[in-house]
């Protein structure tokens, strides 16, 4: 499609988008009124700068069916984040909506070689995550075999994998890289499997994952994004060059600001990713921050498709963490650390991928408290904190006792989190 | 006769027990005995030193986490099968040590054992009845 062409699409979806939004959602109407601005002020693309952005935060506000534009009855099926946080946002579905995503990830699942002779056997969590979902109705979509069998249960899945002949994996990568390691200890032959291609996301990873995923597994790799809050995966998908994410923009439009000033970013330039909903129905979401750092890149791919492209993420633009897939906050981390008795607020997160896998280290200021002549005591101390962390987060951490003074102190905003993965 | 030691908490970590030993030589404090517990993250630095109270505002004026405890000190013969008169007493009384230490003094022909056991009372009361000379702390600060 020309751009000219595309850009009349987008700016009329966009122009209805915002005109249900202003209409339907308190939210919106109420930003809206702050701001001093109209559906009608959207008079073209670049005007949608005009517009307010949408945050994490103001989703969990409207908690649980606040953003939704439509009554209730067409309501049809609802998914939330994970919500480890406290409260999770829910995005909400009609049936147009379904239809839209069964349209974008029936496009995805096609940039992977998916047709109608293939079996592609889901390993994304079936349920309030939208992975399971999202890849079921697009196979469905396409008329391909879809296996739901769903996360977990690693043997099955081998099992399976070899009797059904799966062609096409859906998973996230670090468990395509365990998956591939259970087959080699298992001493699973290559040529009992068909893989062909593997659709991974949900998660970080690296053009070295890639590398190893595609040897091990004998198969093309490829990056797939979404978000619940705008719909699910199917936002953006790689096609065979591997040379970054097609957005599907004539239905999520995309910009890049910068997370500092707020100011839109031109393509090249590396940001944080906002995006609007052109046709959803359910629930229209105008300028979300995504907090995922990437660089928007324009020109025709040699696969032929005009979509705008985006980089693989390399980041997050707060301080956000995703261990293992689950998001945690460093104020979390805090809160629970303050529930400890004589336990110096002083502490400093550390994560790495010493492997594939995050490990998330604590480190914490010891005190008199926690300290005696015995390495059983401290060692026993060191243990209660972990525990006690992981109740409070869900994710098993490693606290490591620093001596006091050493960690950095809050000077405005202290660091408190350092990443050592590679993206 | 319960006598003090002072234990440090050390991070696994380049120069640390260099630093807090040089906060006690600034301060003029002779260290008697000296061990170090380590594990692959932190370490437990435990002194015998003739002022333990003092050596203990100095390191944590150098914020150093120091604890100050009870243990047991005793005097035996500088010769084969010394250590193991006493912790054959320990043993028969079914008392567990946590950890032990020991240094030759040089102006006699002794040498000190530091003991923790479990329970210090429990362990000086076994080594009295069996006539184990006891070090006192006024002992330890004129060694």
């Amino acid at each position: 499609m020309d751009e000219e062409k595309r850009k009349e699409i987008q700016l009329k979806r966009l122009q209805d988008t915002v005109k249900r939004a202003y209409e339907n959602v308190p939210y919106y109407h109420r930003r809206f009124n702050e701001l001093g601005i109209e559906p009608e002020d959207i008079e073209g693309l670049e005007d949608i700068k005009k517009l307010p952005f949408t945050t994490k935060q103001d989703l969990r506000e409207a908690y649980p069916f606040g953003m939704f534009a439509v009554p209730d009855e067409d309501i049809i099926e609802v998914h939330t984040s994970s919500g480890t946080t406290g409260k999770p946002t829910v995005s909400g579905y009609t049936q147009k909506d379904i239809d839209l995503w069964s349209e974008v990830m029936a496009r995805a699942l096609t940039m992977a070689g998916a047709g109608r002779r293939d079996r592609i056997q889901n390993c994304y969590g079936y349920g309030l995550f939208t992975g399971g979902l999202g890849v079921h109705y697009g196979a469905q979509r396409i008329g391909a075999t879809v296996i739901p069998i769903s996360a977990g249960n690693t043997k099955r899945q081998i099992e399976i994998m070899q009797d059904f002949g799966t062609t096409i994996l859906t998973c996230t990568p670090s468990y395509a890289l365990y998956l591939a390691e259970v087959l080699q200890k298992e001493n699973v032959k290559m040529d009992n499997l068909k893989l062909k291609a593997g659709v991974f996301g949900a998660e970080m990873w690296t053009e070295e994952m890639r590398d190893a995923i595609e040897e091990r597994l004998g198969l093309t790799a490829l990056n797939i994004y979404g978000l619940t809050e705008i719909i699910g995966p199917g936002v953006a998908m790689e096609c065979q060059e591997k040379n970054g994410l097609h957005i599907f923009e004539d239905h999520f439009y995309p910009e890049i600001i910068d997370p500092e000033t707020l100011k839109n970013l031109p393509p090249g330039k590396k940001g944080e990713l906002v995006l609007t909903t052109l046709t959803r129905e359910a629930m229209p979401i105008i300028r979300f921050r995504t907090r995922d750092i990437t660089t928007l890149r324009k020109g025709e791919c040699p696969c032929g498709r005009t979509l705008i492209r985006m980089d693989r993420i390399t980041g997050r633009s707060d301080d956000m963490l995703k261990i293992r897939g689950v998001i945690v906050f460093p104020s979390q981390i805090e809160e629970a650390l303050l529930k400890i008795n004589g336990l110096e607020p002083h502490y400093q997160i550390v994560v790495t991928r010493p492997k594939y896998l995050d490990e998330l280290e604590v480190q914490v200021e010891a005190s008199p408290a926690l300290f005696s002549d015995e390495v059983k005591h401290v060692e026993e101390v060191k243990k209660m904190i972990e525990e006690h962390l992981q109740r409070e987060i869900g994710l098993r951490v490693n606290v490591t006792l620093v001596e006091p003074e050493s960690l950095p102190r809050s000077e405005g905003k202290a660091i408190r989190v350092i990443d050592k993965r590679k993206f | 006769m319960k006598v003090k030691q002072i234990s440090v908490f050390l991070e696994n970590k380049k120069g640390r027990l260099k630093k807090a030993v040089h906060a006690l030589a600034k301060a003029n404090i002779n260290i008697r005995a000296l061990s170090i517990a380590d594990t692959s993250e932190f370490g437990i630095l435990r002194l015998m030193v003739p002022d333990p109270e003092l050596a203990k505002k100095v390191l944590e004026e150098n914020n150093f986490v120091v604890k100050l405890n009870d243990v047991i000190a005793v005097e035996v013969p500088d010769r084969p099968g010394g250590l193991d008169k006493i912790l054959g007493i320990l043993t028969r009384a079914d008392m567990n040590v946590e950890y032990i230490y020991a240094f030759v003094e040089k102006k006699s022909e002794k040498a000190i054992v530091v003991i923790r056991t479990e329970d210090i009372d429990e362990g000086i009361k076994v080594l009295k009845e069996a006539n184990v000379p006891l070090l006192s702390s006024e002992d330890i600060s004129t060694l």
